[in-house]
């Protein structure tokens, strides 16, 4: 595989006739947008100009998309992502920015690493949004500097993959990473009650015998830290979101006014503890999959905006660290190239979401709660977009995965949606 | 009649005509046990290799004789003597040792799902003897023939199992085929050691060991590990006897007469008296002389033999 990305670069760009859709910018018709370089130069009826045509009939133009929770693994394990790849599989997965964890070897704690990430993004389609550790070296012990990671270039700061263990560590954090206006985003697990659990705690996890992981090893942390949050006044985000009660703290939090947003994923809206009877290695993540009324309250939650956010937490592994026994087996699933077509098929296209519900979730609400400049589809605006078909019909094949891992859990399934093209930055890569 | 599977995995899914075919093939092979030359040709010429990533002396020694008289050729293959120290994954060491045509494999291991896991890397037969917590299909055969044996039916009988129900294999796996035969499916343990939605499983939680005593037809008692109480889960042995050890002011408050079993290796003192192991009640001993019928059974039903040529080909 080539470790080298190639967008084409945009002189003049015609998109004619697509559907674009903006509620931010209060656009919903068909009309045609004339790019020019980076930049959305006029939207209209009829427009001609010589140049690249990209006929966009029964295509949505929406808003580029975000990932805010991806692992490129670059640098130290570039054998199960490198940025390179990872942006890859972004473009082709829809998004026209991702937001990086620090879970790297070295971890990213410092302005070096974030430098070398934005210098490794330089010039891609995709925007390349580093995240800082909180702590040095992930160890829970002292806090990073933040400030000079975010004067080059960091969006947010996270310990992802560990939780914030020490609660002093945590209110230092939020207080101190408030003047920067970046967020501390945690990955909620109280490892004592975790363990050595590779799955949920209950029915299945007791027919199977795996070691489990209880729903309240997530809820006691996002509870402790809702209430550090409240506090100190600090905007906190929850990653990865599983759990029902997790979804009632959160709730609770936000009609009281706390500056708690959250996040889920696609897997947690589509599989449950179930899926583990056959002992696949690929339904294996942190947190774990849930059950179906964990399941249904996500699903709600998304509904009435006490989830903010869908993300993949894409983690590439490689496949010696997923075929082996399940004990044994890594944490962890790719997202970026299915996240779009399984939200599309099994919420928008069965009207669970709107499309622009879908745009808030995975446009607008990431860009707010990484302080990031919102996008819109407006004349003079940057021409940052995506392209999507929500009426194609594709299959989940994970050889033609541009990631260079394969550890997905919905290798096979049907779909009805996908991403077709991405502009962004000057270039624009098409996927029809 | 034949077996659903070509592979003896667990006992969650198996048909109980199925369970009664490995039951009635080991009285059988019982029978063969008892002869001055207990030793049949079924297996000649079929190699079978035991493969042991975690420590075990009866499981072992059961399976190797089971095969022995069989006529089987085995290998054995245990991590300490093995490339696995050298970091061989499962799956390599597997795909070599089949490479060497074999036609079974018999397999303990710490990993839940690991039997399974094999049949997707081989082309053999794989038989569980043990996945870490998850199951452990031929010990629960064993204490069902045990329990026919001695009571003459298992259907409506109830069985109670006491202890570390959570990481117990025996457990899960004496739970699904005592209900497929159509007994009650008790436990008693402490709150820390029973597993999540347990009762989901439609076994009885009994809240005192006196209450299981009580009510029990066949106390099934599990080994405690010392290491559960470094982990948090139970305060000492000590305190372990006194709630729940089966000591013999306990089993003299039972209504009925009690069964007692013990599926190996035993704690004397803590989970179980001496007094109780060897007593009249114990049947301890009959299990492990079962547990080589019921795998000459598993290993003969497995290898594709029919059961009903069984004395024939025996005698």
């Amino acid at each position: 595989m080539s470790n080298k990305v190639t967008d084409e670069d945009i002189d003049i760009l015609l998109l004619k006739n697509g559907h674009i859709l903006d509620p931010n910018a209060n656009i919903d018709r068909v009309a045609d947008i004339l790019i020019e370089k980076d930049t959305i130069k006029e939207i209209g009826k009829n427009i001609s100009k010589h140049g690249k045509t990209i006929d966009c009939k029964d295509k949505t133009i929406v808003p580029g998309l975000i990932d805010m929770h991806t692992h490129l693994r670059e640098p130290g394990y570039e054998y199960k992502e490198t940025i390179a790849t990872g942006v890859a599989a972004a473009r082709a997965g829809g998004f026209t920015a991702i937001a990086c964890m620090p879970n790297t070897n070295p971890v990213i704690d410092s302005r070096s690493y974030i430098e070398f990430i934005k210098k490794r993004a330089k010039g891609l389609l995709v925007d390349v949004y580093p995240i800082g550790s909180v702590t040095k070296g992930m160890l829970g012990e002292e806090l990073t500097e933040m400030g000079d990671m975010v004067a080059a270039g960091a969006v947010g700061f996270s310990d992802d993959g560990l939780p914030i263990k020490n609660s002093l560590i945590l209110r230092s954090s939020l207080e101190y990473s408030k003047i920067f206006g970046t967020p501390i985003i945690e990955h909620c697990e109280d490892l004592n009650l975790s363990g050595d659990g590779v799955m949920n705690e209950g029915y299945y996890a007791t027919l199977l015998g795996l070691s489990a992981i209880p729903s309240i090893s997530e809820e006691v942390m996002v509870m402790r830290d809702i209430l550090i949050a409240e506090f100190t006044h600090s905007p906190i985000h929850i990653a990865h979101v599983s759990t029902k009660g997790s979804v009632k703290i959160i709730e609770d939090a936000k009609k009281r006014g706390v500056k708690v947003t959250a996040e889920t994923c696609p897997h947690y809206l589509l599989l449950t503890d179930k899926n583990l009877t056959s002992f696949d290695t690929n339904m294996k993540m942190k947190p774990p999959l849930r059950t179906e009324e964990d399941k249904k309250a996500l699903i709600e939650g998304l509904t009435k905006g006490v989830i903010d956010v869908i993300a993949s937490d894409h983690a590439p592994h490689h496949s010696d660290e997923k075929d082996i026994e399940f004990n044994k087996a890594a944490f962890g699933i790719i997202g970026l190239e299915t996240t779009v077509g399984l939200i599309l098929t099994h919420f928008v296209n069965k009207r669970i979401f709107s499309l622009p519900d879908f745009i808030e979730m995975m446009s607008v609400r990431p860009r707010k709660i990484l302080d990031l400049p919102l996008i819109t589809i407006d004349k003079n605006s940057p021409a940052n977009i995506t392209i999507l078909d929500v009426n194609q019909e594709w299959k989940v094949d994970k050889n033609t995965f541009k990631s260079k891992s394969r550890n997905t859990p919905f290798e096979g399934w049907e779909m009805k949606g996908k991403s077709v093209g991405v502009i962004n930055n000057g270039k624009y890569y098409l996927n029809i | 009649m034949e077996l659903k599977s070509r592979h003896l995995l667990g006992l969650e899914n198996i048909s109980p005509s199925n369970i009664k075919m490995f039951l009635d093939t080991a009285f059988s092979f019982k029978k063969v046990l008892q002869r001055p030359i207990p030793k049949v040709p079924t297996l000649r010429g079929k190699t079978v290799v035991n493969l042991f990533f975690e420590p075990s002396t009866r499981t072992r020694f059961s399976f190797e004789l089971a095969e022995k008289r069989l006529s089987a050729d085995t290998i054995n293959f245990s991590t300490a003597s093995s490339s696995v120290l050298k970091g061989e994954t499962l799956k390599d060491t597997i795909r070599n040792i089949e490479s060497m045509k074999i036609d079974l494999v018999v397999i303990r291991h710490s990993s839940p799902g690991a039997a399974l896991f094999l049949t997707q890397c081989v082309d053999a037969s794989v038989i569980n003897a043990g996945d870490g917590t998850h199951e452990h299909p031929t010990q629960a055969l064993l204490d069902m023939m045990t329990i026919q044996e001695r009571l003459g039916k298992i259907k409506g009988l109830n069985v109670v199992i006491v202890g570390d129900i959570k990481h117990s294999r025996v457990c899960r796996s004496n739970i699904f085929g005592l209900q497929a035969m159509g007994a009650q499916v008790g436990i008693c343990g402490p709150g820390p050691l029973l597993p999540r939605d347990i009762e989901k499983l439609g076994v009885t939680v009994y809240p005192s060991i006196e209450e299981a005593i009580a009510e029990a037809d066949v106390l099934n008692i599990l080994r405690i590990q010392l290491e559960r109480q470094k982990g948090g889960l139970f305060p000492s042995l000590r305190e372990y006897r006194n709630v729940y050890g089966i000591t013999k002011e306990r089993v003299d408050q039972a209504k009925k007469k009690l069964l007692i079993m013990h599926p190996g290796p035993m704690n004397r003192g803590v989970e179980i008296d001496s007094e109780i192991a060897d007593g009249e009640h114990s049947v301890i001993l009959n299990q492990v002389t079962n547990g080589v019928a019921v795998r000459m059974a598993v290993l003969y039903l497995l290898s594709g033999k029919n059961s009903s040529k069984i004395i024939k080909e025996s005698t």
